[in-house]
């Protein structure tokens, strides 16, 4: 068993039997955590094809970020656990023998009879200085450079809706609204008030009055 | 070496398990965006085995696109199921029949 053998048996056992442990396990907490050894296992795999560039945008971009989101989301609700469960026990057989018949089935399609080393040989290793981002980058910038930008479009798609959706007015608290501010005009803040600019002589009630409406203004 | 056979059956196991996680999981919606998860990595799986035993970069572009849409729908569906808890406490499947015709 060579060493690269042994690589991939070790990471795709461990990808497989945490991948088990996300479905079964009971808490969503460690269900994520489990996700997240998942797909760095997984990634691990990627890298052993020489897909170096994916296998470190998976483990940076998904266990970093999405994964990372996934346990605050799971950490911020306060569920409930038990009637979650419900049903678990009786969708077991159904589970396990659709899964099992899938595996079957596409063993079948997909075996060593159909994609083995005599169909398909194993491609001999990429020489040393190879660059895989480079030869990814040389066709995702040229070839699909506009599915490339459909993609920048759809993750700021993404944004916004997320932004939107969970975003929440609070009732009673003051907001500075800057639109209003910004088209504010200067006749709804200021008022003329026709007066003439002196008065000789004023009795006591007049003079009260002028003080009290606080706009003198001169022209 | 490991021959491209393995690598499938390897998405192939990975992709079943997900699906066995939605029908055990059937009222926990949080459980079920991982498992979606899971059957998106289990596909991307595939393709970066073709992709290396073909001798094909297109495959690991395809793979670039779909973990961008992955991550839009993880985002998308985070925000949509936080929006649900905050309405009705409950992120059970079962007490989300408000669409129902």
């Amino acid at each position: 068993m060579t060493l690269y053998q042994f690589l991939f048996y070790v990471f795709a056992s461990s990808a497989v039997i945490s991948a088990i442990r996300v479905v079964t396990v009971k808490n969503p907490v460690h269900a994520a955590l489990f996700l997240v050894l998942t797909f760095f296992t997984t990634s691990l795999t990627w890298i052993l094809m020489e897909a170096e560039f994916l296998g470190i945008v998976l483990l940076l971009v998904y266990v970093g970020a999405v994964m990372v989101l996934f346990l605050f989301v799971v950490m911020m609700l306060d569920i409930n656990l038990a009637p979650l469960r419900e049903g678990f026990v009786r969708n077991l057989p159904v589970g396990v023998f659709v899964a099992l018949v899938m595996v079957i089935e596409l063993g079948l399609i997909v075996g060593s009879h159909a994609f083995g080393l005599a169909n398909y040989p194993a491609p001999t290793a990429a020489a040393a200085g190879t660059s895989n981002t480079l030869a990814l980058g040389s066709v995702l910038y040229t070839e699909y450079v506009y599915p490339f930008e459909i993609a920048a479009f759809i993750l700021l798609v993404a944004i916004v809706a997320a932004i939107s959706l969970a975003h929440r007015k609070r009732e009673g608290v003051l907001y500075q609204n800057i639109d209003q501010q910004v088209r504010v005009n200067r006749d709804d803040r200021i008022r003329m008030v026709k007066m003439v600019s002196s008065t000789p002589v004023v009795s006591e009630a007049d003079d009260g009055k002028s003080n009290s409406s606080g706009e003198k203004r001169r022209d | 070496m490991i021959s491209l056979s393995q690598f499938l059956v390897f998405g192939a196991i990975l992709f079943s398990i997900s699906v066995a996680g939605i029908f055990l999981n059937r009222k926990n919606v949080l459980v079920l965006l991982m498992a979606i998860e899971l059957m998106l990595l289990a596909v991307n799986v595939n393709f970066i085995a073709f992709s290396h035993f073909l001798g094909n970069i297109n495959g690991q572009v395809f793979v670039f696109f779909v973990l961008t849409v992955a991550a839009a729908e993880a985002a998308i569906g985070l925000a949509i199921l936080v929006t649900l808890f905050r309405n009705r406490r409950t992120i059970n499947v079962e007490d989300l029949t408000a669409m129902k015709g």
